[in-house]
């Protein structure tokens, strides 16, 4: 195979990890990774570097919008990536440490976790009244609803940062922006309304990503061959797949690509445990 | 929250998505032409199953600018990457500047602790 068709490929098989993980709100990284190991045999640290690239471009491209909109709350953010980029700081320099088939079990992991938690969107928080701590830290706010804007107050921040730290571990390990997590974060601990939720995870995932890429890159795990067709074609499926996630009802299609996620994850676990990885 | 802060918070917050979005397309449009550049040098892909790292010239921000000056497809490539990598950071550089014109030192504080490590992790590591 020459490098033009290995490229090609590669970036078909990107383009489709792109859009599954923006219709089901996985996000690109976590369904690319397994694709690229179980599929094409890519090394792990190759596919968690190059993954983690896509990550940032995917995130940074949506968020762009999102700000605008007015759904994202910035200060919860900004205050939360505390405790997101120190634990992408940590998980990052963890891959050393650890075992490709132990880091291909976490992975496989978290990713049936992420699937059967896209399954659960929706569910609302109920508002609790305001809270000291988000008081003196002024992160109240307001978002769009169908009929002007609605206030909400945030709530649980020592269990959200605790969330958050986790989330960031994840990302530096995985190469991943572990959405999921963070959604649970604000959603379940914080009573953020879900689209304030899963809007500012968005808005956080950059960020955290762009921690854990740096170390990547100084480790050598950043290869631009591979990173290429990957950062483009999951950039390009992610768009095109916010696009059809915006026009079309999408249940059915969205159980069938988390039956196929599932396969993925339980392929990489067993990998992982029979030490093929 | 004063009418005026309200103001400020939503210029800010176009002001990062253009900073975003212009990152995002300049990273996009840098890997493109030193893809091209990488498929028409390289007529063979490299052995992705066994891991070795990089060589210094593609993990170092020095060894990559200087790749990337004489048009090397994989140098350009990595100054793509380092471009993306660097749009988030400059999004927290521009919250620190925006939350001191708010006199809001709490999230001053935040924001730079949070510059900090992302300037550790680029900078600090390699």
């Amino acid at each position: 195979m020459n490098s033009l068709e290995f490229t090609a490929l590669i970036f078909a098989g990107s383009l489709l990890a792109g859009f599954l993980g923006a219709l089901t709100g996985l996000g690109g990284g976590v369904v690319v990774v397994p694709l690229l190991m179980v599929v094409f045999h890519v090394d792990i640290h190759y596919a968690i570097g190059a993954a983690l690239v896509s990550v940032i471009a995917t995130s940074s491209g949506a968020a762009a919008a999102y700000v605008r909109e007015g759904y994202s709350n910035v200060r919860v953010g900004m205050f939360l990536e505390m405790a997101t980029t120190a634990g992408a700081l940590a998980g990052a320099a963890l891959v050393l440490y650890l075992h490709a088939s132990v880091i291909a079990v976490i992975f496989g992991c978290v990713l049936i976790y992420s699937a059967l938690v896209s399954f659960h969107q929706g569910s609302h928080a109920k508002d609790q009244g305001p809270d000291r701590m988000a008081t003196w830290l002024g992160m109240d706010g307001t978002y769009p609803t169908g009929r002007g804007f609605a206030s909400y107050h945030v709530r649980g921040i020592p269990l959200g940062l605790l969330l958050m730290a986790v989330a960031g571990v994840l990302s530096g390990l995985l190469g991943i922006g572990s959405g999921a997590v963070k959604v649970l974060a604000m959603d379940k601990a914080m009573k953020l309304p879900f689209k304030v939720s899963t809007t500012t995870s968005n808005f956080m995932i950059g960020v955290t990503a762009a921690a854990g890429a740096g170390i990547y890159l100084s480790r050598g795990y950043i290869d631009p061959g591979l990173a290429m067709p990957v950062m483009l074609g999951v950039l390009a499926g992610s768009l095109t797949g916010a696009r059809a996630l915006a026009g079309t009802r999408v249940r059915v299609l969205r159980l069938v690509f988390a039956v196929v996620i599932g396969a993925l994850a339980i392929e990489m676990i067993y990998s992982g445990l029979t030490g093929r990885i | 929250m004063s009418s005026e802060s309200l103001q400020t918070d939503r210029r800010m917050d176009e002001f990062m998505g253009l900073l975003l979005r212009s990152g995002v397309i300049l990273a996009a449009t840098i890997v493109l032409v030193g893809g091209v550049v990488y498929l028409a040098s390289h007529p063979f892909p490299i052995d992705y199953r066994v891991f070795r790292s990089e060589p210094e010239s593609l993990r170092t921000i020095s060894g990559i600018f200087s790749e990337a000056i004489t048009f090397e497809g994989r140098g350009l490539i990595q100054l793509g990457v380092l471009v993306l990598i660097a749009t988030p950071i400059a999004r927290v550089a521009f919250s620190v500047v925006a939350f001191f014109y708010q006199r809001d030192w709490k999230y001053v504080a935040f924001t730079l602790v949070v510059l900090s490590l992302l300037l550790y992790s680029l900078l600090g590591s390699s």
